[in-house]
């Protein structure tokens, strides 16, 4: 392998981690999306409470508002982690 | 019938007006009435990119505000006589665009028989782009490889979706094309940009073309010429493609690979 090989050798496949990181924001952006201004906020201030006692991932909170006639109902899914710590 | 194309994509500098301006050529050479507006009120440019800046007499805010009639300021262009151009207006009052004036304006083109109407939106969120993506039958939302203009795009897509005259209606909807612009296949596939594929799954939709990152953009601007004039390049050719497929017609993505060989291996043997 020469020195120019060397130097240019791996590149960091950064083109993967746009990838994913805007699959979740894409994600999460189109769940609130439609619904109240405060569907956002309310979602992260949960994240930070339940983070208090269980460690998640931030995607672990899902915040849906689904239109079912005459009633909006706001659906909240937490999943935890699998070897659930307390904190 | 008339069909308005309003062309957006909530971030800045994307490529909108370079689209705008080989869209609407595009669509007067295949023989279509075409108008192309300039909504970006206060910043026009469009004028520029169709090399008619020292023909702007009227502009659009004028015609809204009656101080000119619709055919005073339509700019024919020199090169195609089914195409006009509507300039934006320099002035820096926000509220000079209003939805009714807007309505007014896009009412009496069909009127003349215009076949489409590409309106050339500002970047943001705010009035103007609301304005331009209001009346939409057809909105082409032109994104980068870049992971912020790929977010506010999906942003562009849920406002389509639902602050537009159809969506309010809920007769219709608005048509959504995604243009990929700026693309570079190198950085592709050295894993440095996201891929055609990885854009259409993240938004959920496949694009209408692909434009390659090309010299002869800036080129076109420098010159006043549209891009899509200019056949032999890549991008003349990939925006002539993409507004072949607006029309219906069905042709393959070009330009999305690798040149197999470069020009120092065909120099040297490789
Ligand atoms: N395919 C391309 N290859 C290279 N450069 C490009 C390409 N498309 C656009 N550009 C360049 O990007 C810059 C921004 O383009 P343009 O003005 O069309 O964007 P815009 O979305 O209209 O910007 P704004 O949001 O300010 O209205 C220009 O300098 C243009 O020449
Ligand atoms: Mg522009």
């Amino acid at each position: 392998m020469g020195i120019l090989d060397f130097l240019r050798a791996k590149p960091k496949n950064t083109a993967s981690i746009a990838r994913e990181r805007l699959r979740i924001i894409v994600a999460q952006e189109r769940s609130t999306r439609g619904g109240p201004d405060y569907l956002p906020l309310l979602r992260s201030e949960l994240l930070e409470v339940i983070r208090k006692y269980v460690n998640i991932d931030p995607e672990a909170v899902q915040v849906n508002l689904e239109s079912d006639t005459g009633h909006d109902v706001l659906e909240l899914s937490v999943a935890l982690p699998d070897d659930e710590k307390k904190s | 019938m008339t069909e308005i194309i309003v062309v957006t994509s909530g971030k800045g500098g994307v490529g909108k007006t370079t689209t705008s301006a080989s869209l609407a050529t595009g669509l007067a050479q295949a023989g279509k009435k075409v108008a192309v507006i300039d909504f970006d009120v206060g910043l026009r440019n469009l004028d520029l990119i169709m090399g008619c800046e020292r023909r702007v007499v009227y502009d659009f805010v004028n015609v809204i505000q009656g101080e000119a009639t619709l055919k005073q300021a339509l700019i024919k262009d020199k090169r195609n006589d089914k195409l006009f151009v509507l300039a934006a207006s320099q002035t820096r009052d926000k509220d000079a665009l209003t939805q009714e004036g807007v309505e007014k304006v896009l009412d009496e083109l069909k009127k003349e028989g215009f076949d489409y109407v590409v309106c050339d939106s500002p970047a943001g969120i705010e009035k103007g782009a609301h304005l331009a993506m209001y009346f939409a039958d057809h909105a082409m939302v032109v994104v980068n490889p870049e992971v912020s203009s790929v977010r506010d795009s999906d942003r562009i897509l849920g406002l389509l979706a639902s602050k537009t005259r159809h969506a309010e209606g809920g007769q219709a909807t608005v048509k959504q094309h995604l243009l990929l612009t700026r693309y570079n296949p190198v950085r592709v596939e050295a894993g440095e940009m996201l891929s055609v594929k990885d854009v259409e799954d993240i938004l959920g939709l496949p694009v209408v073309g692909v434009i390659p990152e090309s010299e002869n953009v800036l080129a076109a601007s420098n010159a006043g010429e549209p891009v899509i004039l200019d056949a032999q390049s890549m991008a003349g050719q990939a925006y002539a493609d993409a507004v072949a497929r607006v029309l219906g017609e069905e042709r393959p993505l070009r330009f999305l690979e690798v040149p197999k060989k470069g020009l120092f291996k065909r120099m040297f043997g490789g």
